[in-house]
């Protein structure tokens, strides 16, 4: 369904009413009005997965918390996104992404340009409660150009989504389940390994933290481009690259 | 801060250095001429700055570096707690382990100390005597072993977040700085 001119639907957010498009999530919404709502697994340009709870909202008549992201806006519907109890829950549950990985910013390619790290500054994390699960998780250096370390990944999906729907190769994906969780690339072989992959470096340029890199960079010197993948598609339903004569 | 010996007395900093590189302490260093500002302010009365080999009593603050790493450190963090009234954990080793608890990764540590100081080739065989103290099965950070009150992560935390901590525990007037892992 195409989207009206303009926003059509009045939602309240924190007390002030916006407008929304009919096919606004409660994420979308708040970041067109420069409402800021803690999030991580989300990415502009891909499909909604919903992973990383950070973004839980209180919604009016429900009696749950609801993902900003995977929520549908409804008209007059009453958001809260920064109550007390939200902030812990979203504090704790940064806590258990930094307890059940291994974190060593000091020695990590993303030290500095993190999105893990900077959420944890800005939701005021300077100490993990949760015992760390050190788990043992091997470094993928197979590919001749970057490299996968698994003890930096989240577990967000961003990779996966983008290289099965921007890329269209789907080298990634989740295997096991619950805490026992990990990425595999095709049927489990190393990366370097597996014959769909293009090298494109979609999967590395959204990666919110050090786990997907390019080769050689050092500390504190890999920059994502989390962007790229909203700036591809949007320019893939303008046409953009389209020859207008023939349009 | 009221205390039983003479008064009025100063506020008592201490710092000490557990399972770490020191780094965090050469940026404590760093706060250069500062240091005679805090000097102004305070007294320091034990870490590797200051000639005195067992942790006072009475401390009002302390930092801490480094993890828990050996039956030493945990000795220590046991008695750094019970004589100071805040404990502060200096650098990312003592928030987080750091990486000092990659070691955790490989499991316990017996194989490990085996490999560093048995199989080295630059050692003849032998095992460290029995000076060194154990390892513990993990390196942990400080507030898995006793109650924290402060957090001052980084690594190592830059010179002028140390002095926002010890600024605003001294009620000295200063501009505060920002906070980061790493
Ligand atoms: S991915 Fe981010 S949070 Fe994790 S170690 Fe690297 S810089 Fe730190
Ligand atoms: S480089 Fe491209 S094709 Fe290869 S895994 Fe990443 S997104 Fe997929
Ligand atoms: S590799 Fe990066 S993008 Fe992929 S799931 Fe892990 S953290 Fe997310």
């Amino acid at each position: 369904m195409a989207r009206p001119k303009r926003p059509n639907v009045p939602v309240v957010i924190d007390g002030h009413e916006v407008m929304a498009y009919p096919d606004d999530t409660v994420l979308s919404v708040a970041k067109r009005n420069g409402i800021r709502i803690p999030h991580l697994c989300a990415l502009d340009g891909v499909s909604v997965y919903g992973g990383c709870r950070l973004c839980v909202v209180d919604v009016a008549e429900r009696h749950k918390l609801m993902p900003a992201c995977g929520t549908a806006v409804a008209e007059d519907m009453e958001v809260h996104t920064q109550s007390r109890t939200l902030q812990e829950h979203r504090k704790l549950i940064l806590e258990m992404i930094l307890a059940e990985g291994n974190h060593v910013c000091a020695v990590c390619v993303s030290n500095g340009a993190c999105e893990l790290q900077d959420l944890a500054v800005e939701l005021g994390v300077d100490h993990v409660r949760p015992d760390y699960q050190f788990p043992r998780r091997t470094v993928d250096a197979s590919h001749p150009k970057y490299t996968f370390d698994p003890n930096r990944c989240v577990l967000c999906t961003r990779c996966v989504r983008t290289c099965s729907e921007v890329e269209g190769a789907h080298v990634w994906d989740v295997a096991g389940r619950a805490n026992g969780s990990y990425l595999i690339a095709d049927l489990g072989q190393p990366w370097g390994e597996a014959p769909s992959c293009t090298w494109c470096g979609k999967c590395v340029a959204v990666c919110p933290t050090g786990a997907l890199a390019w080769k050689g960079k050092a500390v504190g010197e890999m920059r994502h481009d989390p962007n790229l993948v909203a700036f591809l598609t949007s320019a893939r339903d303008e046409g953009e690259w389209l020859d207008r004569e023939t349009m | 801060m009221r205390r039983t010996n003479s008064a009025p007395s100063r506020p008592r900093i201490a710092t000490i250095w557990l399972g770490g590189c020191s780094g965090c302490h050469m940026s404590f260093v760093d706060l250069d001429e500062w240091l005679f500002e805090l000097r102004r302010h305070a007294d320091i009365v034990y870490g590797p700055l200051v000639d005195r080999k067992d942790f006072p009593e009475d401390v009002d603050a302390v930092l801490v570096e480094g993890s828990v790493t050996n039956t030493d450190n945990l000795e220590l963090a046991h008695q750094l707690r019970a004589r100071s009234k805040v404990v502060i954990s200096f650098g990312d080793c003592a928030v987080t382990g750091n990486v000092t608890a990659l070691r955790n990764l490989v499991g316990e540590p017996g194989e490990m100390v085996y490999r560093v100081y048995a199989e080295h080739p630059d050692r003849d065989g032998q095992m460290p005597s029995e000076v060194i103290p154990d390892l513990l099965p993990q390196a942990l950070p400080l507030h898995h072993v006793v109650p924290v009150d402060l957090f001052l992560p980084g690594c190592p935390p830059p010179a002028p977040r140390i002095r926002d901590a010890l600024t605003s525990l001294l009620g000295i007037d200063d501009t505060p700085h920002g906070i980061r892992f790493g």
